[in-house]
C-alpha cells in the first residue's frame, strides 16, 4: 500500500505504507542514532512526533527487550527501509508487528536524507502521514498549521507514584516522561527511587524526606509545564539535592528564571560533544531535544552554565549557585547512544552524601 | 590545549615496501598527517623505503630520506637532522616497532628525542602479548584466555590444558603473518614452531579459539586531555577465523542492538584510556553471537588498514586528526574539515552503508591456496557506498575487477547442495557466490548459517539479490521491478542478460523513466549540518546533491585564477557559478591494489589532478580504492567514490559533462574505459584511443615498427592453442605467450614446448579474450626500461633504467638501476632514438612507457605502453623531473621547449638508484615463487647512492635482506646456469659462505675450484636439504628452475620451505651475482651515506 508523507511546507513524500492504518499529524523530526531505533520508539519525550530515521536500513536486529517506556510513543514512524529479516540472538519480532499492535502508522521507502535537509534548512515543521492517495493539500495544509502537541507530559507521565527498591540513598523521581534507564541507572547504585506523576504536589514529594530529587527527561514546550514548574520552586528551595535531565533541566531553569526557546530542529541522536566547563573535558552525549535554555539572561548569583555544546555552543546544563542542584540538557542514562556521561548519576549520588 | 610549542621538527617513519598486511594505507596515512603537520608550521622530516609513494615527495615533506627502514638508518638520519620528535604512528607496524627499537635501546633519550603520538609504555602495554592481556585484565576487559609461549613444548601444555582448537598470534608481526587456528597436536607444533621463528622476539600468544563468533572493530581517537571518541564502527560479515583484512567488512555494524554496540564501544573508550594512547588506535572484538560476552581481540595503537577505511567510509579524517593530537592540540579544538562548522570531538552519523571487499591474488597466484585463515592475504582492496547493503555489495563486487559482477559470475551450479554445503565449510574468496548458490539450491539460512556463521541477516540480504535475479529472470519487466533491480544496483548488462533483452534497451527503458543514479553527500553527520566537502556516492533511490557547473567555460589556466580556487568552497563555488566557469577533467582512478597494479598508479592519478589544478582546471577523481591518496576528500575539487565501470562513470559523465577525461595515469583500469568515454562523446585528454589501441593491436603496431625501422622479437597473433603451437613452432621455441591488453605480464610466460603452449593457453582462456594472444620469439639479452614525456614532436627521457636480470623475468619483479650501468653510449643514443621515433609515430601526447631488449649490439621493443607506468614516480623522484606533471602540462597544449625543458636524454642524476622488488610469498601458501614474465611482487623500495654498489646493499637492506648471519647457502641451478654458478659461487666463497649444492651443481662447481659440500636431494634419506633450510642455519638459496615452468615437485618444496622458514631465496642468477656485489660492498663499508631526495636538483 502506498503511503503519503505531506510537510507544512507542501512538499509531499511517496513511499509505502508501514505500521497501522491511521492517518496522523504530528510534528515531523529526525534523528541520526545508526542503532537504538527500539530506544528512540519507545522514549516519551517523542510523544507529539513522527521521527524520521536518518540511518537508512531499519528494524536489522528487530524487537528486543531494550524498552525504554512499556510501549512506543512517537505518534509515526519515518524510514528509508525496514529490514524484511531481524537477526538477534534476542529477537523476539519485527518492528511492522509492533507498529501494528501498538497502532501507530509510518512510511517506509522515502529520502529520508531529503526530508532531514528540509527539516534542517527550514526547521522543524508539522507534517501529515497517510494512506489516502486522494488527498487535497489545500484542506490539509492549514490544518498541519494549526496543530500544537498538547498536553504531552500529562499523556505520557505514570497515574501513580510506585517505588523500586533499594537499599542505598532514596530518590524521589518526578516522572514527566522518564526514561526507564534513568530510574536503572540510579536503581544500579544501590538507590530506592519513588516514581512520581508529573502533577505531584512539592509537599508530597518533600513529605517523604528523598535523599534526592531526579527530575526527569519528557516531551513538549517546557513553558506549558506551568504548574509543574511551580512545584519545582519549592523543591528548589527545599534544600534537597536535585539533579535534572532535559525537560527537567529546562523546568528548572524556567523555575528561577531563566528562558527557554525552541530550536530550529532541535538535538536527536548520539553523537553530540557536550564540554563540561569545571574540568574542560568533552563527552559524547544521547540527546533529544527541540527546546533549549538561554543562558543570556541568566542571573549567576542563581546558576552558572555548566555544559555547552561544541558543536553549536547551545547550553547543555547548569549548575545553581549555592545549592546541591545541576542540571543537564542531555541524556546521562544514555539508551540509546553513548554511555560516557553515566558519571553524572555517581555524582548526585555523592551529592546526596555518597554511598555508605 | 593548543599546540606544544617545542615542537618544531618532526621525523615520519613510513611503512616501507608494499607488502600484503601493509599495503597504501600507510601512504594515504602518511601523507595527510605530513600535510596535517606542515599545515601547523612544523617541519617534518620523512624516512621510507618506498619510492612509489606520495608521502616521499619533496612537496609532502621539507626532507625525504628514501632509506632502508632499519634503526641504524633512522639514527643516522636523526643525527644529521636532529628532529625533536619521532612520530612512529603513522608508519604500521614497521614504523611501529622501529619507534620501539629506537626508544627502546635508549638512542632517543640520549639525544633528547621525543616519541610523540604514542610512548613506548603504551606500544609495549599494547603489542606484547602478557602485558596487554594484564593491562586487559587490570580494567575488567575480558580476552580469550591464553598463554605466551616461547617454546612449543609449552604451547602443547598449555593447550592441552585449555583444549584444542586453539589460535596462535606471533607477536610483532604483520598482517598476522605466522598465525593460524591449530585442530590438533600436529597442526599445533606445525605454526607454532613457524610463528616462533617468525616474531620479532620469538613470542606467540597460544590463545582459546573463538572462531565463529562476530568480529566487531571500532576505531577510536582520543587526546592529551583524555577526550575519547569512536570514529565508527564495521562488522565482519566473516566470523572471527578469518583475518579481517581478508573479510567482508560493512560500516556501521548492522546485527548489533544498541546494548551490543554501547557495551563495546564504552569498552573501547575504557581500554584506549587506560593505553593512554594520544591519537588514533583500533580495537578488535569477537562478540559471542547468542549472548553479551564478548573479548579483545587485539589492539593496534596506531592508524591502520581498518582506519584509512574507516576514514573513507565516514569522511573524518583519522590521521590528519591524529597529526594534530601528536602536536598537543585536542579534539574540540580541532575542526571538522567536512562540515567547516563542526569539531573533530564529534562522532559520525552514517545514513548509508558501506561495504569493503579484499582482492586476494589468487588470480595471479593459482597455485595458492584459496582459503581465507587468520593469516592475510588480501593485496589490497575496493569499498562501496550505497543507501542499502545490498546495492553496496553489489557496488563492491563489480569495483574488483575480477569479472565479477553479480551473485552468478562464479558458476557453482554443477555442485549438488551436499558438495555446496561442504564447500561453504572452508572459507574462500567466492564464498558469497557459494552461499548463492546453496540458497539457489534451497539450503535453509539456518543450515548456512551453522556453516559459515556469516550471520542470517547478511545470509538474507544475499537472498534478495538471488531473488532479484529470478524475478528478472522470469517476470515482465515493468517499470517497477527495474527501479527495484537498480536500487540494490543491478548493473544494466546484468539486469540485461537476465531479461534476454541489450544493455542499450535497459539503458533506454531506465532513461525514458528517468531510473538515473542520483549522487548523495558523505558528510560525516547524515544532513543534521550542511557540509562543504564534495564527495559523492550513488544510489538509485534519491535526490541528487551533487551540483554540476555546466555553465560556459572559459580559458583554462588564465591569470590569478589558480589561489582562488583552490581556497573556494561551497559558498564561493556557487558563486562563482555565475562567472564563466573552469574547464572540467574527470581523472579515472586505478581501483583495487593488485600485483602489477598497485601503489605507482595512485602516485600518478594524484599528481594528475595536482596539474590540472593548477592548469585551472576543475578535478574531478572517480576511484573506489579506501586506501589510497586519491580518494582522500580534499585531493580533487570533487570525488566520486565509485566502482569504475562504464555504466558507473556514464552516471557521472551525465552529470558533470566534463571537458576531457584522462585515462594515462589510471593504470589499466583507466585505460580499459577510455573506448566507452568516447562512445558517451568525452575527449580523451593526451594521446589519442587510437593511438593507444595500436599499441596494444599487434598488426598496427608491426606497421608502426615497420615504418619506423624498429626491430623487435618476430611474433604472431593468436586465437587458439592450435594457432599458438604453429606460431611456436615456425618461430623456434623457446617463445613467450601473453594475452593483449593486461598489465604486470598477466598470463604471461615463457613456453619450450607445445605441451606448455597447451597449458598456457588453457589457462590464458579460462577467462573469455576479447582480444587476441601474442606469441613471441623469447630473445634473452639485457631488459631496458625507458619513461619519456612526448608533446607530439619533442620526448624528453628523464633516464634510462637497466634491469640486473636479463629478459624472461617481468620487469615489475627485476631489480632496475639508474642510470644504466652497463649500456654503450651507443645503444643509448639508439634507445632515445628508437623511443623518438615511436612516441611520434603513435602521437604520443602524454607519456610513453617502452622496455627494450640489447643484445649483440642491436636494441629490440619489447612493449609499448602509452601511458604512465610503474617506474613513473621512482623515476621522477630520482632525477628530479615530474614527469606527470609535464605529461599533464602537454596534454593542455605546453611544449616541453616551452616549459623549458630539454629534450632527448635529460643529464644524468648525481646519485644512482636501485629499485628492489619485495614479495610477500610467505603469506601466499602455496604460491610458486620462480620468477617469471608473470610479475609477482607485491612492492618495491628504493636503494639511492652515490656509487652503485652503495645503492645496491641499501635497495636490498630496504627489501629487508639482512646478511650475512650465518653465512650458509644452498645453490642448485639448472644446466644452463651452471657456468654462471662458478663465478657467484666463488664470490660467495670469498665472503666467508659454505655453500652446500644438490648433486650435479656440486659436481659442477667442485670440478671448477669451488668447495662446494654436496647435500641429498629432497627425496633422499637425511640430513637432506630439506633439513638444512629447516635447520635455520641458511641465509640464502639459490635455486633456479630447470624451465619456463618448474614442474618438479623437488625446487617448488625447495623454494616454498626457503620463504615459509625466512630463508632469501633467489631464482636467477642476475640476483644472485647482485647480492654478492651488495654483499662486497657492505662488508667494505659500515656506514651509509645519507641522500635527502628532496634536495635532489631539478633540471
Amino acid at each position: 500500500m502506498k503511503a503519503f508523507l505531506i510537510l507544512e511546507d507542501g512538499t509531499v513524500f511517496e513511499g509505502a505504507h508501514i505500521g497501522a492504518d491511521r492517518e496522523i499529524i504530528s510534528e515531523i523530526v529526525f534523528n541520526t542514532s545508526m542503532t537504538g531505533y527500539l530506544e528512540v520508539l519507545t522514549d516519551p519525550s517523542y510523544a507529539g512526533q513522527a521521527v524520521a530515521m536518518t540511518y537508512p536500513l531499519i528494524g536489522n536486529y528487530g524487537i528486543t527487550p531494550d524498552m525504554e517506556s512499556e510501549r512506543p510513543w512517537v505518534k509515526g514512524y519515518i524510514v528509508r527501509e525496514l529490514s524484511r529479516m531481524p537477526s538477534n540472538f534476542r529477537c523476539e519480532g519485527t518492528i511492522q508487528d509492533f507498529l501494528i499492535k501498538h497502532e501507530i502508522p509510518g512510511i517506509a521507502g522515502i529520502d529520508t536524507r531529503a526530508l532531514t535537509k528540509i527539516l534542517r534548512e527550514k526547521g522543524t515543521m508539522n507534517g501529515m502521514i497517510t494512506a489516502r492517495e486522494d488527498f487535497s493539500l489545500e484542506e490539509i495544509l492549514p490544518r498541519l498549521k494549526e496543530y500544537t502537541p498538547k498536553d504531552v507530559v500529562e499523556q505520557v507521565t505514570c497515574k501513580e507514584r510506585y517505588t523500586l527498591k533499594g537499599k542505598g540513598k532514596k530518590v524521589a523521581l518526578l516522572d514527566l516522561g522518564a526514561k526507564r534507564n534513568i530510574a536503572k541507572s540510579l536503581q544500579n547504585r544501590g538507590c530506592s527511587v519513588t516514581v512520581y506523576p508529573a502533577d505531584t504536589p512539592a509537599e508530597e514529594i518533600l513529605a517523604e524526606k528523598p535523599d534526592g530529587i531526579m527530575l526527569s527527561n519528557g516531551p513538549g514546550d517546557p513553558k506549558e509545564c506551568g504548574r509543574v514548574i511551580e512545584e519545582i520552586k519549592k523543591l528548589y528551595d527545599s534544600d534537597t539535592p536535585i539533579f535534572a535531565i532535559c525537560l527537567g533541566h529546562q523546568l528548572m531553569a524556567l523555575a528561577k528564571g531563566a528562558d527557554t526557546h525552541k530550536m530550529k530542529y532541535g538535538h536527536r541522536g548520539g553523537n553530540h560533544p557536550v564540554k563540561d566547563l569545571e574540568t574542560g573535558r568533552v563527552y559524547i552525549s544521547s540527546q533529544n531535544h527541540g527546546y533549549v535554555v538561554d543562558t543570556d539572561n541568566l542571573d549567576p548569583s542563581v546558576a552558572v552554565p555548566a555544559f555547552v555544546n561544541v558543536n553549536d555552543g547551545t547550553n547543555e546544563g547548569l549548575r545553581y549557585t549555592g545549592k546541591n542542584i545541576f542540571t543537564v540538557q542531555f541524556h546521562p542514562e544514555a539508551c540509546p547512544g553513548p554511555q560516557d556521561s553515566s558519571y553524572l548519576f555517581d555524582r548526585f549520588i555523592n551529592m546526596m552524601g555518597g554511598n555508605q | 590545549m593548543p599546540k606544544n610549542p617545542n615542537i618544531k621538527k618532526v621525523l615520519v617513519i613510513g611503512s616501507g615496501p608494499i607488502v600484503i598486511g601493509q599495503a597504501a594505507e600507510f601512504d594515504y596515512a602518511g601523507t595527510q598527517a605530513c600535510r596535517s603537520l606542515k599545515e601547523e608550521g612544523v617541519e617534518v622530516v620523512l624516512v621510507n623505503s618506498n619510492p612509489a609513494t606520495i608521502m616521499t615527495d619533496r612537496e609532502i615533506a621539507d626532507q625525504v630520506y628514501i632509506e632502508p627502514l632499519t634503526s641504524k638508518v633512522l639514527e643516522q638520519i636523526i643525527l644529521k637532522e636532529k628532529p625533536d620528535s619521532v612520530l612512529p604512528t603513522l608508519g604500521g607496524q614497521a614504523g611501529l616497532n622501529l619507534g620501539m627499537e629506537l626508544a627502546e635501546s635508549g638512542f632517543l633519550e640520549q639525544n633528547g628525542v621525543k616519541l610523540i603520538g604514542t610512548t613506548s609504555e603504551t606500544i609495549f602495554k599494547a603489542e606484547d602479548r602478557q602485558a596487554f592481556k594484564d593491562t586487559m585484565e587490570k580494567i575488567g576487559e575480558p580476552c580469550a584466555p591464553s598463554l605466551v609461549v616461547h617454546n612449543v613444548a609449552d604451547g602443547i601444555a598449555f593447550t592441552n590444558t585449555i583444549g584444542y582448537p586453539v589460535v596462535l598470534r606471533p607477536a610483532y608481526t604483520l598482517g598476522g603473518s605466522g598465525g593460524g587456528i591449530a585442530r590438533n597436536e600436529t597442526e599445533l607444533v606445525d605454526i607454532l614452531t613457524n610463528g616462533l621463528r617468525l616474531s620479532r622476539v620469538g613470542e606467540v600468544l597460544v590463545e582459546r579459539c573463538i572462531a565463529g563468533w562476530k568480529e566487531i572493530e571500532y576505531e577510536v581517537m582520543r587526546d592529551a586531555a583524555g577526550n575519547c571518541i569512536t570514529v565508527c564502527n564495521m562488522e565482519n560479515i566473516d566470523p572471527v577465523g578469518v583475518h579481517t583484512g581478508d573479510s567482508i567488512v560493512v560500516a556501521p555494524s548492522q546485527t548489533l542492538s544498541d546494548k551490543e554496540y554501547q557495551m563495546l564501544r564504552t569498552s573501547a573508550l575504557n581500554i584506549i584510556s587506560e593505553l593512554n594512547i594520544t591519537g588514533g588506535c583500533n580495537v578488535q572484538y569477537a562478540l559471542h553471537p547468542e549472548s553479551f560476552e564478548y573479548c579483545v581481540i587485539e589492539v593496534n595503537p596506531r592508524v591502520s588498514r581498518s582506519s584509512a577505511l574507516a576514514s573513507k567510509a565516514t569522511g573524518y579524517p583519522i590521521a590528519k586528526v591524529a597529526a594534530k593530537i601528536a602536536l598537543g592540540y585536542t579534539l574540540d579544538e580541532i575542526k571538522n574539515a567536512i562540515t567547516g562548522k563542526t569539531y573533530a570531538s564529534f562522532e559520525p552519523m552514517l545514513d548509508y552503508c558501506v561495504v569493503k571487499i579484499p582482492r586476494l591474488p589468487f588470480d595471479k597466484f593459482i597455485t595458492a591456496k584459496r582459503s581465507l585463515t587468520t593469516q592475510m592475504k588480501a593485496t589490497g582492496e575496493v569499498m562501496s557506498i550505497c543507501t542499502n547493503f545490498e546495492g553496496a555489495l553489489m557496488k563492491a563486487v563489480r569495483s574488483l575487477e575480477q569479472h565479477v559482477d553479480s551473485m552468478r559470475s562464479y558458476d557453482f551450479t554443477g555442485f549438488s547442495a551436499e558438495e555446496l554445503k561442504i564447500k561453504l565449510e572452508k572459507a574462500d574468496d567466492r564464498r558469497i557466490w557459494v552461499i548463492a548458490e546453496a540458497l539457489r539450491k534451497g539450503i535453509s539460512y539456518e543450515e548456512i548459517y551453522r556453516i559459515t556463521r556469516i550471520d542470517p541477516w547478511f545470509i538474507d540480504k544475499i537472498a534478495i539479490l538471488t531473488e532479484m535475479e529470478t524475478r528478472l529472470e522470469q517476470e515482465e519487466l515493468t517499470v517497477e521491478l527495474l527501479k527495484e533491480a537498480k536500487r540494490i544496483e543491478f548493473p544494466d548488462h546484468v539486469i540485461a542478460s537476465l531479461t534476454g533483452r541489450t544493455e542499450a534497451e535497459i539503458r533506454d527503458m531506465r532513461y525514458a523513466h528517468n531510473i538515473t543514479a542520483a549522487f548523495q553527500m558523505v558528510d560525516t553527520c547524515a544532513a543534521e549540518f550542511a557540509a562543504e566537502t564534495p564527495y559523492y556516492y550513488s544510489c538509485f533511490d534519491s535526490e541528487n546533491e551533487a551540483i554540476a557547473d555546466n555553465g560556459e567555460t572559459e580559458a583554462a589556466g588564465s591569470q590569478g585564477e589558480q589561489n582562488e580556487n583552490e581556497s573556494s568552497c561551497g559558498a564561493e563555488r556557487t558563486d562563482r557559478r555565475k562567472e564563466k566557469r573552469r574547464k572540467k577533467v574527470l581523472v579515472l582512478g586505478s581501483g583495487p591494489i593488485r600485483i602489477g597494479q598497485g601503489i605507482e598508479f595512485d602516485y600518478c592519478s594524484v599528481h594528475c589532478t595536482w596539474a590540472f589544478a593548477r592548469e585551472g582546471y576543475e578535478t574531478i577523481i572517480v576511484n573506489n580504492n579506501p586506501e589510497t591518496v586519491s580518494t582522500d576528500f580534499d585531493i580533487a575539487d570533487k570525488l566520486y567514490f565509485e566502482p569504475l565501470t562504464p555504466e558507473d562513470v556514464e552516471n557521472i559523465v551525465r552529470l558533470e559533462k566534463p571537458d576531457g577525461a584522462v585515462v594515462q595515469f589510471g593504470g589499466q583500469t583507466a585505460i580499459k574505459l577510455t573506448e566507452s568515454l568516447m562512445k558517451m562523446g568525452v575527449s580523451i585528454l593526451g594521446t589519442k584511443a587510437e593511438d593507444v589501441d595500436a599499441a596494444e593491436d599487434r598488426e598496427l603496431f608491426d606497421q608502426i615498427l615497420e615504418q619506423t625501422e624498429i626491430p623487435r622479437a618476430a611474433g604472431k597473433t593468436v586465437f587458439t592453442a592450435e594457432e599458438a603451437k604453429e606460431a611456436a613452432n615456425r618461430l623456434g621455441y623457446p617463445v613467450l605467450v601473453r594475452p593483449s591488453y593486461v598489465l604486470g605480464g598477466q598470463g604471461m610466460q615463457i613456453a619450450y614446448t607445445d605441451q606448455e603452449i597447451e597449458e598456457f593457453m588453457e589457462i590464458i582462456n579460462r577467462i573469455a579474450q576479447d582480444h587476441p594472444i601474442l606469441v613471441d620469439k623469447y630473445l634473452q639479452g639485457k631488459e631496458i626500461e625507458v619513461d619519456a614525456v612526448c608533446d607530439g614532436t619533442d620526448i624528453l627521457i628523464p633516464g634510462i633504467m637497466e634491469h640486473i636480470e636479463r629478459t624472461g623475468v617481468h620487469s615489475g619483479d627485476s631489480i632496475s638501476v639508474y642510470p644504466a650501468p652497463t649500456i654503450r653510449p651507443e645503444i643509448k643514443e639508439k634507445i632515445v632514438e628508437y623511443t623518438r621515433r615511436l612516441a611520434r609515430a603513435l602521437h604520443v601526447v602524454g607519456l610513453i612507457n617502452i622496455q627494450f631488449i640489447a643484445m649483440d649490439g642491436e636494441v629490440y621493443v619489447i612493449e609499448v605502453n602509452p601511458r604512465s607506468s610503474r617506474t613513473v614516480p621512482y623515476i621522477s623522484k630520482v632525477t628530479g623531473i615530474p614527469i606527470v606533471d609535464l605529461a599533464v602540462r602537454v596534454m593542455v597544449g605546453n611544449t616541453l621547449k616551452g616549459m623549458g625543458y630539454p629534450t632527448g636524454l635529460a643529464p644524468e642524476a648525481e646519485y644512482v638508484a636501485v629499485k628492489m622488488p619485495v614479495f610477500s610469498f610467505e603469506k601466499l601458501r602455496g604460491a610458486e615463487i620462480s620468477l617469471g614474465p608473470e610479475m609477482k611482487s607485491t612492492g618495491e623500495c628504493l636503494g639511492i647512492a652515490r656509487t652503485f654498489d652503495e645503492a645496491l646493499y641499501k635497495a636490498f637492506l630496504g627489501a629487508g635482506v639482512h646478511l650475512p648471519r650465518h653465512r650458509q647457502m644452498i645453490m642448485t641451478v639448472k644446466d644452463a646456469d651452471k657456468p654462471e654458478a662458478v663465478a657467484a659461487a666463488k664470490r660467495f666463497e670469498a665472503l666467508g659462505y659454505k655453500i652446500y649444492a644438490t648433486r650435479s651443481t656440486a659436481k659442477y662447481l667442485q670440478a671448477r675450484g669451488v668447495n662446494a659440500r654436496r647435500i641429498n636431494k629432497i627425496s633422499q634419506e637425511s640430513p637432506n636439504v630439506m633439513d638444512l633450510i629447516l635447520g635455520h642455519k641458511i641465509d640464502v638459496v639459490i635455486d633456479t628452475p630447470t624451465q619456463g615452468r618448474d614442474k618438479s615437485r623437488d625446487g617448488f618444496l625447495i623454494r616454498r620451505n626457503a620463504i615459509e622458514t625466512g630463508v632469501y631465496c633467489i631464482t636467477a642468477m642476475d640476483t644472485a651475482n647482485a647480492l654478492a656485489e651488495s654483499l662486497e660492498h657492505a662488508t667494505a663499508n659500515e656506514k651509509l651515506d645519507l641522500i635527502d631526495i628532496a634536495k635532489v636538483k631539478n633540471i
